[in-house]
Formats: C-alpha cells, structure tokens, sequence
C-alpha cells in the first residue's frame, strides 16, 4: 500500500513539474534571480581563441541590478569577449512581458528544456534567446543569444552552492572572434616555423571565455563607480 | 696575452668615439621611454586594434609596463645595435693601418693569430658592455619607470602572454643571444677591416650589408623566403625573440615553455658558424697580408 502510494506520489510531483507552462517557468527562475540585488564574484578567467595564448587570470565581478555588470581584471592580463556582460542572465529575465516566450520542447540528450525567449522592443540588443533548462533545478543551463552587433554567443553555466541564487560556479562563454593580424613590418617575428601563415583557421573561429568563481559576496552594495 | 687584451680594451675606451654608441643607446631608449609614458596607451592600443572587434576594453593599462616596454624598444635597437658595433669592430685592423701602427704591432713578439685573437676579444667585450648598457636602461630602467605585469608580445597572428614571474629569465636568454648575433656582426666588421686599410670601408660596407640583410628579412616574398632569407644572419639575429613565443594548451600559456627552442638553437649555431667563418677568413687573410703601413 506504502509502495503505491509512492509511486502515485511521484507521478503527481513529476506531473506537476511537466504541468509548468514556459511562463511558470520562467517566472520561477526569474524570482530565484531576483533575490540577488548585488554580488561582488571572485573568479578566474580562461580564454581559449586561437590567437591568444594567455595564463589564467584573477578577475573580480561585478553586478548590480537592473543590468550593471563588470569584469575587472584583478592581475595580470586577461581579454574580456564583447558581449560578455550578459552572462548574467537577469537581465534577459528581468523585464516579465518584455518578450514572447515560445516552448521548443526538450533537448533529447539531456531532458533540459528548451524555450525561446523574442523580445518584445524593436530596439532590443538580443534578437532571439534561447534557453536550455533544468525544470527541477529551477536553473538555466545553457543559453544561446544572437544579438543585433555582436553576433551570436552562447553560454553554459555548472552550478554548485550558489544554485539557489541561480548564480552559477562556472560559466563558459563561447563566441565568434574575428581574424587577427599585425603587419610583420610592425612586429618583426622571428620565424620559428611554427606559426602558420593566416587562413580560414583563423577567420571567423568560435572563441571560449570560462569564468571560474571562487566566492560571491551577495546583497552586500557594490558601489555605482565600479561600473563606470 | 692578457697584458695586450688589457691594453686594447683600454685602447678602445680611451676613445671618445666609443662613448658615442653608449650616449646614442641611452638617448635613443630615454626617448622612447618618455614616449610611451606620455603615449603608451595609444601605441598599445594600436597594438592591439585588430582585437578590439572580438574584445571589451583591452587591458592597455596592464600590458603596458617595464616588460613591454623593454620589448618594443629591443624590437626597434636591436635591428641599430649591430650599426653600432660595426663602428669599434671595422676599425680594429684598419684603424691601426690607417694611424700607420698595425706594421708597429705586427712586429711585437706575439704572433698575428694571437694579435688578431687580441683585437677581436676587445671588440667582443665592447660588444658585451653595449649590450649590458641596452640591459640597463631597457629592462631595469623601463621596470623603474612603468613598474612589472605580465608580459603581452604582439606577433603578426598571435598574442603571446606570459605571467611576470615567467619572464626575467626569457630576457636573460634573449640578450645571451642577442650577444651571439653581436659578436656574429662584430665578427663580419673585423673581417672587413683585414682587408682594408681605411677603417671607414669596412664600417660602411658592414652597415650596407646589415641594412640589405634586414630588408631581405623583413620582405615577405616567397622567393626569397624560400632561397635567400633561411641563409642570412640577420634573419636569425631575431631569434632572441623566440623566447618569447611560448606553447599553449587550450588557449592557456604553458609556464616556462618555449615554442621551438629548437629553431633557437639552430639559429644560434648559425650565427656561429657564420662568426667562425668571417673570423676564418680574417685569420687566413690576415697571416698572408702584407702589411705596408
């Protein structure tokens, strides 16, 4: 009897978690990320675009709602990809009714569910935003944003202990880099023979970004002269 | 031996004209110092432009420190450097012609193998204290004045960066090299100057021959990229620069790797060789020479 009764019991919890209409959805993940006003992140920052060979470096970042956000570098050298200040993800959600969202199913590797965000406003940098998400965690995994002068960027996000802020520990950013060359003239290399001479492995490559967090500061003020 | 190397080298600082490299260095670096602390960020941002489709705000302000600024000003003396050397080593046997004192020296009890071996040690020490003097106020000037960070190297399609602990070293290296293609050019100076005697011949040619080879070097024609340029000495004269090019995985500097140290090494040997061989000559020249004044 005990047995059934579990067995009934699940059917109804995951019948209730199908049940959620996209609007539910996102509401509920809009709600987690609205809990967060402000966070200060430590982090470490690896690029990965072929042509830039760089250590891991220290960043700190910065977000304040509505929309502030800022990646400083704490030391060394780090490049910071256009766009990327839409990894949080707050902003997309931010504004309910500002955009149509349109149910794209699930994705059938991993059960995430796909939904579609259109923005509403004409003049809206993001175009499309489409996001990959966990139903029962409540939490974005992935999303896809084409943008009006960036291009198309994509994000993946791994979360730990900051899951019920929707603040990931780990987010990649992959994004299309541009090709890069600087008249020999000016630069006077050294032929090694290992440089290849410029091609279409360089043009148009997807450059990856990955921000490893450390430790959020959440809701403790970040001062507005951060993010100018 | 010692006692005529003593002596030489005190020859050679005795002149005034020697101190003319050193105060042309020091102006040369000063003036690019003061430069890029007025207008670094501009020439860094010009670096750097063909990033900014992909990138934020480029870090200029970090890349622009003591390391970089070391870098670009070696980037530009070095090609100038040999010039320099060229002016002690092309008069080492032709200015002792042209004063009428080589016939003087020759007779000496010391043989012409051991006169030449003499002149040209003197020369290669002049050529070693330039370069420590370009060490001096290139790097530990340059860290003086714009502080250290982590080093960012321009190249024609990449960016190499490196942590600031991973970079003394590569510049120790760079200049151990830098002193191997010196010595190579003061090496092509000397021999020139057995044969001549005027010492203004064999410093023009010397600065002539300099000025083609890094035309050739930098020209980027594939027919002399593939027959001319892997043969001349000027175009492994860069190669202090490979110390700087680094291996990466996924993007992510790899911490005291080279790229191709052993493209380095070859073009080291090299440059030996072609120092072996220019001294050669002069040494098989110079024991035939019939020296009239």
């Amino acid at each position: 009897m005990r047995k059934k009764l579990l067995i009934i019991f699940s059917l109804f919890i995951s019948y209730q978690v199908m049940a959620q209409t996209p609007q539910e959805l996102v509401n509920k993940i809009r709600i987690k990320l609205e809990k967060v006003n402000d966070y200060t992140a430590k982090g470490k920052l690896k690029t990965n675009v072929v042509f830039i060979k760089a250590p891991i470096a220290s960043v700190k970042v910065y977000y304040k709602k509505p929309d502030k956000m800022k990646i400083v570098n704490e030391n060394g050298i780090s490049f910071i990809p256009k766009g990327s200040v839409n990894i949080n993800l707050a902003k997309s959600l931010s504004a309910a009714g500002n955009y149509e969202i349109v149910d794209a199913g699930k994705e059938p590797a991993t059960g995430l569910r796909i939904l579609k965000l259109l923005p509403t406003d004409e003049n809206s940098d993001i175009v499309l935003s489409t996001l990959y998400i966990d139903e029962k965690a409540e939490l974005i995994k992935k999303a896809k944003n084409t943008t009006r002068d960036n291009g198309t960027y994509e994000l993946e996000m791994s979360y730990g202990k900051y899951a019920t802020y929707g603040l990931p520990d780990k987010v990649i950013f992959s994004f299309n880099t541009k090709d890069y060359k600087l008249p020999k003239g000016v630069t006077f290399d050294y032929d090694d023979g290992s440089e290849k001479k410029p091609g279409d492995n360089l043009k148009n490559k997807k450059g990856k970004v990955e921000i490893t967090y450390s430790e959020y500061l959440i809701n403790k003020g970040v001062d507005d002269a951060v993010f100018k | 031996m010692v006692q005529l190397l003593k002596i030489e080298i005190f020859k050679i600082f005795k002149r005034p004209r020697t101190y003319i490299a050193f105060a042309v260095i020091a102006l040369i670096i000063i003036l690019i110092q003061i430069a890029l602390k007025f207008g670094g960020k501009e020439y860094v941002g010009l670096m750097m432009s063909g990033m900014g489709d992909s990138f934020e705000e480029l870090p200029t302000k970090t890349i622009l420190n003591g390391y970089l600024v070391c870098f670009i000003i070696l980037n530009l003396l070095l090609i100038h450097v040999p010039i320099l050397v060229a002016l002690v080593a092309g008069d080492a046997i032709a200015g002792e012609a042209n004063m009428g004192t080589l016939r003087l020296l020759a007779s000496k009890p010391v043989s012409r193998i051991q006169l030449l071996v003499v002149k040209f040690t003197a020369s290669a020490f002049y050529t070693l204290i330039l370069l420590i003097w370009v060490a001096i106020l290139a790097l530990f000037l340059s860290i003086l004045l714009f502080g250290v960070n982590w080093l960012g190297v321009p190249r024609e399609l990449q960016f190499n960066v490196m942590e600031s602990d991973d970079v003394l070293w590569r510049y120790a290296l760079a200049f151990c090299f830098a002193a191997i293609g010196l010595i190579c050019v003061a090496a092509l100076a000397f021999m020139l100057s057995v044969f001549s005697d005027n010492s203004i011949g064999p410093i023009v040619t010397t600065v002539c021959i300099i000025i083609v080879f890094t035309i050739l070097t930098q020209m980027q024609i594939p027919f002399y990229d593939e027959t001319i340029k892997p043969y001349l000495f000027t175009t492994h004269m860069l190669g202090w620069k490979g110390f700087f090019y680094v291996k990466a995985i996924d993007g992510e500097t790899q911490k005291g790797s080279i790229e191709n140290l052993t493209a380095i090494l070859k073009s080291a040997a090299i440059l030996i060789v072609y120092t072996a061989g220019f001294l050669g000559i002069a040494f098989w020249y110079f024991k035939r020479k019939n020296i009239l004044s």
